[in-house]
C-alpha cells in the first residue's frame, strides 16, 4: 500500500496486535502501523466499522489505538518508541484501560 | 369576541414548555409554543437529564409525592413518545445513587433521609442508606475511599439531547405551532382572549401558560401572578465514550447510554451562562475520579456551564390566575424529572380550564407570602 520514499535511518521494534514491527526512528505510531501494511487500527463505538488514519495531524480521531494498555490514543501524535505495545481500538474505550 | 388564533399560548419552548404543549396537544388544544431566538439563554440545553427522586421534598413534602408521581409515569411518557415520533429518549430506571466518600458525609446523608423521612404526609421513597459492600455490589468499580451511599430505586436517567429533539419532533407532529423568535414583551387581556405582544408580532389565545424558566419572574406579573426565581450557574464535564461500567446514575457521575460519562452537579451563584471556572470542573472531576478511579486517565471532550432554573426555595411553583382567568405560571427545577407529570397531568388540567388544587395547591407561589408575613 504505502512505500517509504527512502531507505535510510535507524529502526527500532514495536508490537501490534502481537505481531513485531520494524519502525523508523521518528515514525509516528499511525505512520508505522501504515508502512507497515496494516490497513485499520480501530472500529468505531457505534457500528463497528473499521477505520485507518486519515488527517494525520490530530484532526479527525479516526487514528485511535491502545498504546502500552492507554486506550484511545491518537496514534498520529504519537512517536514511536521501542518495545511499544500497540493494540487494535475496538469499539468504545474501557475505563481504566 | 374574535376567535383566538389558538387555544392556549405556551410561552417558553424548554423541556417545561415543550412537554405541556405536547400533553395539551394530546387533549386536542390549538397550541402554540412561543420561543425566543438562537441567543437566548436555554437552561434546558445544559440538563444533566436525571430523573430523580431522593432527596426531593425536605421543607415541602408534597414535593416527594409529585416527584415520585413523575417518576412512576415516566415509561408510559417516554413510549408514548416514542411510538409518536419513532424516536428513543432511553429512558432508564435502574435506580440511582448518592455516594458518601467518609463516615461523615454517610452520617449527614442519613440525616438528610431521616428528616426527610420524618416529615408528615410524606410518601414511601423508597431510598435507603447501605453499606461499602452493599453498595460494590452494585457499583464494583468504586473507590476505596467510598464508606457507602444512599439508593434510590425510582431514581434514573434518559439521553439529554435527545429528549429536547424528541418533544420537539413530537409537538410539530401534533400540531403545535412552535413560534422561535417570539420572545413575549407584553401580554393584556381584553374581550376574553389573551393578547400576547412578541418580537413575531402579535399572538392571541384563550389561555396562557407561562413556561419561561427564569424569565417567569419577569412574565408572571402581566397576568397577576408571581414567580420569585434565584438562577444558579452549573458546570458540567464530559469524557470520550467508554465501554459500559455504571449501570446506576450517581448524582454527580453517570454514564449516558451511548458511553460518555457526564461529571456535575456544582452550584455557583451566577448568571453568566459563558463562564467556565476551571477550578469548578476540576473540583468536580477529582471528586469523580475518587468515586470512581478507573476516570482517572479518560480523556475530556467537552466541559460547559449552563444557568439552573431555581424557584427561591427550590419547589415547583404551579399557579392560576384570579386577576387573569385562563393564565397559569409553571416553574420548577427540575424540567427532565418532571416532564412526565407537566405532559400527562398539568397540561390536561390547563386543558379543562383550572388546576386540580388537590394535586397543585402546595406548589402555589402564595407560600412566599406566608413566609415573609411569619
Ligand atoms: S489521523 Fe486524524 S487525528 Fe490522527
Amino acid at each position: 500500500m504505502f512505500k517509504r520514499l527512502g531507505d535510510s535511518g535507524a529502526t527500532l521494534t514495536l508490537s501490534v496486535d502481537g505481531r513485531s514491527i520494524r519502525a523508523r526512528i521518528g515514525d509516528t505510531v499511525a505512520a508505522a502501523m501504515l508502512a507497515a501494511g496494516i490497513d485499520h487500527c480501530r472500529t468505531t463505538p457505534v457500528s463497528g466499522a473499521p477505520r485507518a488514519p486519515y488527517c494525520l495531524m490530530g484532526a479527525c480521531f479516526d487514528c485511535l489505538v491502545t498504546v502500552d494498555g492507554v486506550g484511545n490514543r491518537q496514534g498520529c501524535l504519537v512517536p514511536v518508541r521501542e518495545g511499544m505495545t500497540i493494540e487494535t481500538q475496538l469499539g468504545k474505550r474501557e475505563a481504566g484501560r | 369576541m374574535a376567535a383566538s388564533d389558538y387555544d392556549v399560548a405556551v410561552v417558553g419552548g424548554g423541556l417545561v414548555g415543550a412537554a405541556t404543549a405536547w400533553g395539551l396537544a394530546r387533549e386536542g388544544c390549538r397550541v402554540a409554543l412561543l420561543d425566543e431566538g438562537d441567543r437566548a439563554v436555554r437552561a434546558s440545553r445544559g440538563n444533566f437529564a436525571l430523573i430523580w427522586v431522593q432527596s426531593k421534598g425536605l421543607g415541602l413534602a408534597p414535593y416527594a409525592g409529585w416527584t415520585v408521581r413523575s417518576s412512576n409515569a415516566w415509561a408510559a411518557f417516554a413510549q408514548a413518545l416514542k411510538e409518536e415520533t419513532g424516536l428513543d429518549v432511553c429512558f432508564q430506571r435502574p435506580g440511582g445513587f448518592h455516594l458518601a466518600l467518609s463516615e461523615k458525609e454517610l452520617e449527614a446523608r442519613a440525616n438528610v433521609l431521616r428528616r426527610l423521612h420524618n416529615q408528615p404526609g410524606i410518601v414511601d421513597y423508597k431510598t435507603e442508606i447501605l453499606d461499602r459492600s452493599q453498595v460494590a455490589k452494585m457499583l464494583p468499580d468504586i473507590g476505596p475511599e467510598v464508606v457507602g451511599g444512599s439508593y434510590c430505586p425510582l431514581d434514573g436517567h434518559v439521553n439529554s439531547l435527545r429528549l429536547f429533539r424528541t418533544l420537539h419532533t413530537a409537538i410539530n407532529a401534533r400540531g403545535v405551532k412552535y413560534l422561535p423568535s417570539h420572545r413575549v414583551e407584553n401580554i393584556t387581556k381584553d374581550d376574553g382572549e389573551f393578547r400576547l405582544t412578541t418580537s413575531g408580532g402579535t399572538i392571541r389565545a384563550g389561555r396562557v401558560a407561562l413556561a419561561a424558566g427564569n424569565a417567569n419572574m419577569r412574565l408572571a406579573p402581566m397576568v397577576g401572578l408571581e414567580a420569585p426565581m434565584k438562577p444558579e450557574r452549573g458546570q458540567i464535564v464530559v469524557t470520550e465514550r467508554l465501554r459500559p461500567f455504571l449501570n446506576h446514575p450517581v448524582v454527580t457521575v453517570r454514564q449516558t447510554d451511548e458511553g460518555t460519562v457526564m461529571i456535575g452537579d456544582s452550584k455557583e451563584d451566577s448568571t453568566d451562562p459563558s463562564g467556565l471556572t476551571l477550578g469548578v470542573s476540576a473540583t468536580e472531576a477529582e471528586r469523580a475520579v475518587r468515586l470512581f478511579p478507573l476516570l482517572a486517565n479518560v480523556n475530556v471532550v467537552r466541559t460547559w456551564s449552563a444557568i439552573r432554573v431555581m424557584t427561591q426555595d427550590g419547589f415547583p411553583i404551579y399557579d392560576e390566575s384570579e386577576t387573569h382567568p385562563g393564565a397559569f405560571v409553571l416553574c420548577c427545577h427540575s424540567g427532565v424529572t418532571l416532564a412526565a407529570n407537566h405532559a400527562l397531568t398539568v397540561a390536561p388540567m390547563i386543558a379543562r380550564g383550572a388546576l386540580d388544587q388537590t394535586l397543585v395547591a402546595p406548589f402555589s407561589a402564595r407560600r412566599f407570602h406566608v413566609q415573609e408575613a411569619g
